[in-house]
């Protein structure tokens, strides 16, 4: 969808007529109130759910959760899963020609931020003729974007669910992102960001971005686990090739992200993960920020998540407590760390699949009302 | 005293809910499917958290509309304020705990009132059991000794004691039968739950 009104970004910078792709999954009802927006991490899209005709192998980053039958059941809901500007899966981002220059914005592509994106899909939602959002759902990154719009938009989100997210990066976090951020930069290939205009990519710097970056979201009993100290082959190989399964494991991660991913977005993305802070506006209190909210909430955390950890996720709930917030709080003992929020727990994916019963429940309920009251 | 409105909720449960004043802010300390909270929520207009360790109950909670956190007794009661309800239920889960004193405190500092119940230990089948020379296994102590969640075992005598030491006061003590009834006559004897209404001092 197009939006021909710019965008005023939360660094003062204009994002002057964009695009924002997106899907949907199940029907809008009559009175447009079973509409969930999903928003994604750092490095998914709008594709959400199912699969597209002719690609099979091409499915929805959270296709264990949303679907008929599912936890988040597209039976009931009307399920919107939105591309973030600045990313690189069609919605405007730096591959994208700056109307000013005529050139790909590359790296002068605007930072955007977490509340940038929430204003952005409240757009969305206000040409979809979407009132109020019976639930915002993300993971991650996209858990920060569902707890920004109970800040941003207190009376049209009903429902928040936040799911191994954080109300803040820690210093570690920015730091593995940083990390990140100068494999990047430094690559001979990225050109300050125009690698477009040179025919190039910065692979190097992506792979090692996604190496460091695919060590967080994994446990070290995970790893260890998975890995162990298993060898590809026989034998020491005594030099700098592959020796270890977990290395053949990493570069191959970073090979595959290489070939999809664009640089310029992972600086971007890691950047509003590292900016968002609501409570900063707030001397720190992070109750005072969320006390104009309205939403419930459900939070997951997961135990071996060292990445987003279960404290940040205490956090949120001591906050939230603080302001009376109805809410629900589960801290799975799960041993995939951060990872394990796009993966199959029986415990997770019930009590995600409880708390849309129990908003299912609201809706007709609310119908039902309102069907007696005009009779 | 036991009305209808009762009749979906455990016998014991339901003659302690007759202590939670209406409108009251409660906080369910071992809330388990949220049986309770959701009673006093829809019957008292009470509101508040249950805070339940166990994975498999969570989603019941969330189906009966109850706000419940997950997260250990003994270490999850650091977000809540000083004095930010009006009841603490510590119900049949105070002898699950390791440190049981610090527990208590906790609950002096975060609620007005208290409601703790247990497994009452000096109830007269255990006496016989341990005369006999064997650990207690009854319908309110169920486990045994070498397999059980409980890890305290304390009689009313004894319980009256701690709470006087973490500055509670005992407001009533009750003891139940297992059908939840209570027990006037030889209540440290015939009551098999220990149940104590108290006020932070």
């Amino acid at each position: 969808m197009h939006f021909a009104e710019p965008l005023a970004l939360q660094s003062g910078a204009l994002l002057a007529d964009y695009t924002l792709v997106y899907e949907t999954y199940g029907q809008l009802n009559a009175d447009k109130s079973n509409a969930v927006l999903v928003c994604h991490a750092l490095n998914a899209s709008h594709h959400v759910a199912g699969v597209y005709e002719g690609q099979p192998k091409n499915v929805g980053w959270w296709d264990n959760m949303v679907g008929p039958g599912k936890p988040l059941d597209t039976d009931r809901f009307f399920v919107i899963g939105v591309n973030n500007p600045g990313s690189c899966f069609g919605s405007t981002g730096p591959m994208h020609t700056n109307p000013a220059t005529g050139k790909p914005y590359g790296a002068s592509f605007p930072v955007v931020t977490v509340e940038d994106w929430v204003h952005a899909q409240a757009r969305l939602a206000d040409a979809l003729g979407i009132r109020q959002f019976a639930a915002v759902m993300g993971g991650s990154l996209g858990g920060m974007q569902a707890l920004s719009w109970t800040m941003l938009y207190p009376d049209r989100i009903a429902n928040c669910l936040v799911i191994a997210s954080t109300p803040k990066l820690t210093a570690q976090n920015i730091a593995f992102n940083d990390v990140a951020r100068q494999a990047i930069l430094t690559d001979p290939d990225f050109h300050d960001g125009d690698y477009y205009a040179h025919g190039v990519v910065p692979r190097n710097g992506l792979r090692v971005a996604r190496m460091i970056g695919h060590i967080t979201y994994l446990s070290d009993d995970d790893m260890a686990e998975k890995f162990g100290r298993d060898l590809r082959g026989t034998d020491y190989q005594f030099g700098y090739g592959i020796d270890f399964e977990i290395e053949s494991y990493l570069r191959y991660q970073g090979d595959k992200f290489s070939e999809y991913f664009d640089a310029n977005t992972y600086l971007l993305i890691t950047k509003a993960l590292d900016y968002f802070d609501p409570a900063r506006a707030f001397n720190g209190d992070l109750a005072a920020a969320l006390a104009n909210t309205q939403a419930e909430f459900l939070l997951v955390s997961f135990t071996t998540d060292w990445r987003f950890a279960p404290e940040r996720s205490r956090e949120m709930v001591q906050a939230l407590v603080r302001n009376d917030r109805r809410l629900t709080y589960a801290e799975i003992d799960a041993p995939h760390g951060h990872d394990a929020f796009l993966l199959d727990d029986p415990r997770y994916m019930n009590v995600v699949g409880a708390y849309y019963e129990k908003i299912w429940g609201r809706i007709t309920g609310r119908q039902n009302d309102s069907h007696r009251k005009a009779a | 005293m036991i009305t209808e409105r009762f009749a979906g909720l455990r016998a014991d449960l339901a003659f302690i809910a007759h202590w939670v004043a209406p409108g009251s802010r409660v906080l369910d300390l071992g809330c388990g499917d949220g049986a309770m909270m959701e009673y006093l929520q829809v019957d008292k207009h009470c509101s508040g958290y249950g805070v339940e360790i166990d994975d498999a109950p969570i989603p019941r909670c969330v189906q009966r509309g109850v706000s419940v956190i997950q997260q250990d007794i003994e270490s999850g009661l650091a977000m809540f304020s000083d004095a930010a309800f009006d009841t603490v239920l510590c119900l049949s889960a105070l002898q699950m705990m390791k440190n049981v004193e610090a527990v208590l405190r906790d609950i002096t500092r975060v609620g007005q009132e208290a409601i703790v119940s247990f497994p009452n230990f000096a109830h007269w089948p255990h006496r016989i059991a341990l005369l006999s020379g064997r650990m207690p296994v009854s319908d309110s102590l169920p486990y045994a000794w070498y397999d059980t969640p409980n890890l305290r075992f304390a009689t009313i005598s004894d319980f009256e004691e701690l709470a006087d030491e973490v500055g509670l006061s005992v407001l009533e003590c009750v003891s139940l039968k297992d059908d939840g009834t209570p027990i006037t006559f030889l209540p440290e004897w015939r009551g098999s739950l220990a149940v104590f209404r108290l006020r932070k001092k």
